[in-house]
């Protein structure tokens, strides 16, 4: 294979520089119509002084300049994104079309129900289809993305432990845990007490029951858990922690490896979050919008934040405002609607025998990556089979040659591929987590392990390119040490 | 319809080379007594014309803001979005992408949230911002939580602030140990909040939920001479033509940015902006982007300060967000370099004229005041009207405007009318018109 250079080329000349830097006093993009009532300027004590240093750039500058930077971006329709636990599938195009229509993308949040009837028959259908899904009984759609969906199952759990009068201080979480879930059990006023992985890389079941006593208010965990790994003592754990009066969560970001074959609600799970931007394709946006849907069993539906949208007797929808046990809201209006109607196409798109066959595949393609590279890059934990992500570790390689796993990653980059996650989960040594998904093709998976295979032998016999790769990128590895000591954060 | 390119005899293939006979196996390690008996209660896939046939029939039971004209506000915004704004941002090199985790591939994105920082802080005259929170209501969460602190537990909350803030404020709070408490205002502006040594900080919008502009350096003022954190709800679009936040004391500044080139979208996708005093950038929740230099001195970007993250400080994260609302963020971006310093001023100068005339005009139907005849006001005004405000509405909504947003926490009979730039002098004349006959 040859060095095909990265994905993302230097640009050409005439690049460089902040659109700040194309300002010209005087230029102007925007255009308006003529003032048409009289002037009302805001009182002398209120007013702005100095005009805010922006720039002052026509259209023209405008286009050329995003669209320079855009195209020193990769994004999915540029290729394969196998990083591990953030799902980057193939994104629907019809998804978006669907999402622009001015029936939902011209809507005020705030109109009244009668004005809103389809958005709102679209929502309480996605509800009612994730709770399916997942086997839950009730949805919030609000938290706008997964981390503000674990804060809300966790404020839940924390309003049904003191609905009965029973103040719990303790949430379990596995090491292995993704930084989301131990940074919201804090922000919920939990302490986050961390239970340890065994030798196969799940749950130590003996630790879990040290561990699970009456000040317990629940337990974290995905399952595929963080190492792509299926908690096969599932049902043990959950009568564990349900034996101590404690909730099980469920953090949805690996929803993809068993969509159609079993569900969180079926295993014990009482909360789930799922992450559209993950399981349903939306787009992710180079950091964001998600949106991060919480389901709960009927226990837990009283304290669900408010509104929700009701389906009424006579047939139409309505915004319900919540009772009194709701935990109140989560997000100012109704969450990332826009995001919900994309995750809305995906899921009736694929239907029950879609989504079954999108798990069946993504396992398919995980499964026969990590086989692919297995020999240089073993597995984790060996003997043990990955559902639709797996982690190997570059351990070896580096005790044999130095080379670590970032350096693998960033060769990757210039043999035409964008880098798994590395170095998580924290857990494992040089972790190199591979997430294929089923969009992509045998024939990517092939190459994708050609190269991962070429970067071993290349920290053999010439540990060099592998150091200071990329080198056919618009920018070289970049000096992040000093990024936080000479902080330069604006212009 | 499906998106996974697998032939049958791929996926043959593939089983033989894993060593394992049916994709059944790859499920194995899942106790029978968990699996999914049959198949999942939905209906079968679709092809894609049929799901947009189901979109396109669900869209059209909306009345969207095509057909009506909206004078609704209350933190959502009917502004002008120029085409270029969602030419460039839709871009599939910045829709696609995950966060910058590798920067070498990743350069678009990180320089334009840099200079999305930049302009934040050009805005409010403060110095640093981020990478962008969920909406206007979760940053005001955030700044708070990086008020807090040692001592300093409490939040005083100024009756102005949007109850909806205030309700989010209080959810997360619920959390945290904490209740906002809310200080009285005087007809429709000010207060005296009581700044003790245990209180971290005094939250003012400023304009406030009214559209009423605040005496907010003074409170700020009392917040810091308390030794507290001035924090300022603002609006982006007012900065054109109202003293930033930086200027007025405030030592976080937090807004709803949706009006900075982002789609109404029924309350989301929009972004929240923060920014603060270079002295709390280590307090800062979510990404930031900051400028280097690569090993060849090349002048790069980089996610930085990630020592103060989820992922790295786990339980010790002052903030718990990762995905947050880059694309949104993009988009703001491109909107601000269309308006420029001048655009920004003419947006927001039409905004307060438009909003002068629409009160005068309104206020010329019988029956129909300002709520607070006194207080000077921005873009956005509170009516009473001579019937309970949502009967109001949907007499409009038969005549084709969207009338307001009622405001029952003052009274049924308030209504909270916005104007942008977007609304004509023949708009506003007709919306008068109809809505004098509709009280007639
Ligand atoms: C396992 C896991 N949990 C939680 C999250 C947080 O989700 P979000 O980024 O949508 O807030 C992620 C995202 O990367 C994840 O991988």
């Amino acid at each position: 294979m040859n060095a095909v250079g990265a994905p993302i080329r230097r640009q050409g000349p005439g690049g460089g520089g902040t659109i700040l830097d194309r300002s010209v006093p005087g230029r102007r993009g925007w255009s308006l119509p003529p003032l048409d009532v009289p002037e009302a300027p805001v009182p002398e004590e209120h007013a702005r002084g100095r005009r805010p240093g922006l720039p002052e750039v026509g259209e023209v500058d405008l286009v050329r300049h995003y669209t320079g930077l855009a195209q020193m971006n990769y994004g999915l329709d540029t290729g394969m994104y196998p990083l591990g636990s953030c799902t980057m599938k193939y994104n629907p195009k019809v998804a978006e079309a669907v999402a622009a229509l001015p029936g939902f993308q011209r809507l005020h949040p705030l109109q009244p129900d009668s004005t809103t009837q389809g958005a709102l028959e679209l929502l309480w259908r996605l509800e009612r289809a994730l709770c399916e899904i997942t086997g839950m009984d009730q949805a919030t759609l609000q938290p706008p993305a997964g981390a503000c969906g674990e804060m809300t199952g966790l404020l839940l759990m924390r309003a049904f432990h003191e609905d009965r009068g029973d103040a719990r201080r303790r949430v379990i979480i596995p090491d292995s845990a993704h930084g989301t879930n131990p940074a919201s059990v804090r922000l919920a006023g939990f302490e986050a007490v961390p239970v340890r992985s065994d030798a196969r890389g799940l749950v130590d079941a003996g630790a879990l029951a040290k561990l699970a006593d009456d000040s317990v208010a629940g337990l974290m965990l995905t399952n595929p858990n963080t190492l792509g790994l299926f908690e096969e003592e599932i049902e043990e754990i959950a009568a564990t922690i349900h034996g101590v009066g404690g909730l099980l969560y469920y953090d949805g970001a690996n929803l993809n490896a068993i969509l159609g074959r079993c569900r969180p609600g079926d295993m014990g799970f009482d909360i789930v979050h799922i992450n559209t931007h993950k399981t349903f394709a939306t787009p992710h946006g180079g950091g964001g919008p998600g949106a991060g849907p919480v389901g709960v069993k009927d226990e837990l539906a009283a304290f669900l934040p408010a509104p929700t949208v009701r389906r009424n007797e006579d047939g139409g929808f309505s915004l319900d405002p919540g009772g009194e046990r709701s935990i109140g809201r989560m997000h100012g209006f109704h969450g990332n609607v826009g995001i919900l109607v994309r995750a809305y196409a995906y899921v009736f798109l694929h239907g029950a025998d879609g989504l079954r066959e999108v798990s069946e595949l993504a396992a398919l393609n995980a499964n026969y990556l990590a086989r692919l590279v297995g020999e240089e890059f073993p597995l984790a934990h060996p003997g043990m089979r990955p559902m639709h992500e797996f982690v190997a570790t570059a351990k070896r390689l580096r005790d044999a040659t130095g080379i670590r796993a970032m350096d693998v990653a960033k060769r990757l980059i210039d043999l035409g591929f964008h880098p798994s996650t590395v170095y998580f989960p924290l857990v494992v040594e040089e972790a190199l987590m591979v997430e294929p998904t089923e969009t992509e093709s045998k024939a990517t998976l092939e190459a994708f392990g050609e190269a991962l295979r070429r970067t071993a032998e290349e920290a053999r016999e010439r540990p060099d390119v592998l150091r200071e790769a990329p080198v056919t990128t618009p920018v070289r590895r970049l000096d992040e040490a000093r990024a936080a000591r000479a902080l330069k954060l604006r212009w | 319809m499906k998106f996974a390119p697998h032939t049958d005899a791929e996926i043959g293939e593939m089983l033989s080379a894993i060593g394992i006979e049916s994709l059944d196996s790859l499920f194995e390690q899942i106790p029978p007594s968990v699996r999914l008996e049959g198949s999942l209660g939905l209906p079968d896939g679709v092809s894609e014309l049929e799901i947009v046939e189901d979109l396109r029939a669900l869209a059209a039971r909306d009345r969207h803001l095509d057909e009506l004209v909206c004078f609704a506000g209350a933190g959502a915004y009917d502004h002008f979005i120029p085409a270029v704004v969602w030419a460039l941002a839709a871009r599939s090199e910045f829709s696609t992408s995950y966060t910058p985790y590798q920067p070498e591939l990743s350069q678009g994105v990180l320089q334009v949230l840099f200079e999305f920082q930049s302009m934040v802080c050009e805005l409010t005259g403060m110095d640093v911002s981020n990478a962008s929170l969920y909406d206007g209501a979760t940053a005001l969460v955030e700044a708070v939580h990086m008020a807090r602190g040692g001592e300093r537990t409490r939040v005083l909350v100024s009756e102005g602030v949007d109850p909806r803030l205030v309700e989010t404020l209080r959810t997360y709070g619920s959390g945290s140990g904490y209740e906002p408490e809310i200080f009285a205002s005087e007809d429709g502006r000010g207060g005296a909040p009581a700044v003790g040594d245990d209180v971290a900080a005094v939250v003012v919008q400023h304009p406030n939920v009214l559209g009423i502009l605040e005496p907010a350096s003074e409170l700020f003022s009392v917040a810091r001479e308390g030794g507290a954190r001035a924090i300022q709800v603002f609006d982006p679009l007012s900065l054109g033509v109202l003293a930033p936040p930086g200027e007025l004391g405030a030592d976080i500044a937090v807004a709803e940015g949706q009006s900075l080139g982002n789609h109404l979208a029924f309350g989301g996708p929009y972004l929240g902006l923060i920014a603060a005093r270079m002295s709390d950038v280590r307090r800062m929740p979510g990404r930031i982007v900051g400028e280097t230099v690569d090993v060849d001195g090349t002048p790069g970007y980089v996610l930085t300060l990630q020592a103060r993250e989820q992922h790295i400080r786990r339980e010790k994260a002052n903030s718990n967000i990762c995905t947050n609302q880059t694309l949104m963020a993009v988009a703001a971006t491109i909107y601000l370099g269309w308006l420029g310093p001048e655009g920004l001023v003419e947006v927001g100068r039409r905004c307060a004229a438009k909003a002068a005339y629409a009160a005068d005009r309104l206020t010329g139907i019988e029956g129909v005041s300002l709520l607070h005849p006194s207080a000077p006001f921005f873009k956005e005004f509170a009516l009473r009207v001579p019937v309970p405000a949502d009967r109001v509405v949907a007499a409009l909504v038969e005549r084709g405007f969207l009338a307001g947003v009622p405001l029952p926490r003052e009274g049924d009979d308030v209504l909270l009318v916005a104007l942008t730039e977007r609304r004509s002098k023949e708009q506003i004349d007709a919306y008068a018109e109809a809505m004098g006959e509709a009280l007639a």
